[in-house]
């Protein structure tokens, strides 16, 4: 089982204790968890996450057999098209974009040429609905969290799209999953980062409804707890622990 | 496999209270009412919960609002909480749900539910933290000994519909003015920026903190615990008891002494609440 959803580097709206790459290597051995897909997270809020970029790069380089980089691309940035190309040559397992902190809106048609792109170059695409909670954000975070409706373009886009959406909730991955087909279903992952468990039960809910193999394990570590998603495994009705839930091949269509 | 392998009952056979629990009822509009209360004694057992402390906002919003229940419905929340007390008396224990804004029905709901086992008050949302209509309360859990659990909106900005919250420097006036009373300032990961919250109650020693909530920020539990130390806080989970769980590890591997483990686990909830509240664990009278 590896965590699809990490990031290391400094928020800029509140302190996070040592965001670095060998404290999230040990930090995932704790866990019992093999390795991790990894962002940048200062990029989401750089204009150009070009130099975000290359600092993951190096920084994961020490622990490549545990880490993998999740560079982030940005689609209304001119050459992005060649930035995809060079990231992908340079070992990327997906992508990450922020279209909300980035000012792209459900219907930009930048980011549904990204997500295709990202297909025909065989990376998932990694979406981030939320950094935090709406209550307690900066009063400069005024970016808002994705949107289903952007994450159903997204998803429609071509046959080749692979989504990994992260730090969704229910209502979300509801609203997104029953208005796509089942085709379009099928491109989309949804890691349990801000699902909520017991005794509400929407994980259990939605590995009922929608199936273990549309959901993947993540943490959104280090800006919350590295325990929460196995606790909430682990807390699942009888029935459902031994549910197998998407691993690092099946989103990337390496299965 | 989605890591069944039970890790559940961290530092084994140590009690664990959980001073911030909800249970439904019939009444309450939701069909699932009795899925949601199995789930929570389902998730108990595999954590390892020892007592579950809990309250009942009125009918959850079905015939008056959530954060302001009528008289009516404060009765009905009661009466339930204490049947489920009544029902589970090895593992469930109950607070008494009062609104401010009727004071003299407050305090007939105290005597009433107390002498009914009620060991604590559940302050929600109904009336600022601070307003002067609130000491009436105070100053008999003061008298009584029952600690207040407030429901607290972490750096309240602004009002927020359907409740008037309070945030950590008003729930702190009124502990101020009532220095023998305990209150307990709810699920510092519940919502709202925790980090306000610790310096507003860090020189009140009457306040405790519960680590319920939602939230899971790295960092809570180590600023939380910088601020106002292990004596002061409490565990809980609230409506989202995975997080309770991955804070309880979280702590385990904070690399505190064992006896600063236990009484965030359910030392510091048996000091707060009246003698004799939670039979069978040491030291209970």
């Amino acid at each position: 089982m590896k965590d699809l959803n990490t990031l290391i580097g400094p928020y800029p709206f509140r302190h996070v204790p040592h965001p670095d790459p060998g404290v999230l290597v040990t930090v995932l051995a704790r866990e019992g968890v093999a390795g991790a897909w990894v962002g940048h997270l200062p990029s989401a809020f750089h204009r150009d996450p070009s130099h975000g970029n290359d600092e993951l790069f190096r920084a994961l380089e020490p622990h490549a057999r545990v880490l993998r980089p999740v560079p982030a691309v940005r689609p209304d940035w001119p050459a992005w098209e060649k930035t995809l190309g060079a990231v992908v040559k340079r070992g990327a397992v997906a992508v990450r974009a922020y279209p909300p902190q980035w000012g792209l809106g459900p219907d930009h048609p930048a980011m549904r040429e990204l997500a295709l792109a990202c297909g025909e170059a065989g990376v998932p695409l990694v979406l981030t609905v939320r950094f935090e909670d709406l209550r307690q954000r900066h009063w400069m975070d005024q970016a808002g969290d994705l949107t289903g409706a952007a994450i159903r373009a997204l998803a429609r886009a071509g046959p080749r799209v692979r989504l990994l959406v992260t730090a969704a909730g229910r209502d979300l991955i509801e609203e997104v999953h029953w208005g796509l087909t089942p085709d379009e279903q099928a491109r989309v992952w949804w890691d349990i980062s801000w699902i909520w468990g017991p005794p509400e039960d929407h994980l259990a809910h939605l590995l009922r409804t929608i199936g273990a193999g549309r959901f993947a394990y993540g943490s959104m570590w280090p800006l919350r707890l590295s325990q929460t998603p196995k606790a909430n495994l682990e807390l699942l009705p009888p029935e459902l622990r031994d549910a197998k839930l998407a691993d690092e091949a099946d989103v990337a269509g390496k299965a | 496999m989605t890591g069944a392998g039970a890790r559940a009952g961290e530092q084994a056979g140590e009690p664990l209270i959980e001073v911030h629990g909800h249970f439904l009822h019939a009444r309450s509009g939701r069909a699932h009412w009795d899925d949601v209360n199995r789930a929570r004694f389902r998730a108990g057992e595999r954590i390892g919960i020892s007592y579950h402390v809990a309250s009942v906002l009125g009918s959850w919003g079905h015939t008056s609002p959530v954060y302001f229940p009528s008289p009516d419905d404060v009765t009905l929340g009661n009466d339930e909480m204490l049947g489920i007390q009544r029902r589970e008396p090895g593992r469930v224990r109950s607070y008494v749900t009062v609104n401010p804004n009727h004071t003299r029905h407050a305090l007939a709901e105290i005597e009433r539910c107390v002498g009914h086992g009620a060991i604590g008050i559940k302050l929600a949302a109904s009336r600022r933290a601070d307003d002067v209509l609130v000491d009436e309360i105070a100053a008999e859990a003061e008298r009584r000994g029952l600690p207040v659990l407030h429901h607290v909106w972490q750096h309240r900005r602004r009002d927020w519909p359907g409740q008037e919250a309070s945030d950590g420097v008003e729930l702190g006036r009124l502990a101020a003015r009532h220095t023998k009373a305990q209150f307990i300032l709810a699920h510092i990961g519940g919502g709202g920026d925790w980090a306000h919250t610790l310096p507003a109650v860090m020189e009140l020693p009457n306040v405790l903190l519960d680590l319920s909530g939602s939230g899971v920020d790295r960092g809570l539990l180590d600023d939380a615990l910088e601020a106002v130390g292990a004596s002061r806080l409490l565990w809980g989970s609230d409506i989202t008891m995975e997080t309770g769980l991955a804070k309880l590890r979280a702590l385990e591997v904070l690399g505190l002494p064992p006896a600063e483990v236990s009484a965030i686990r359910w030392r510091n909830a048996q000091r707060i609440f009246p003698p004799g509240s939670f039979p069978g664990l040491p030291g209970s009278s």
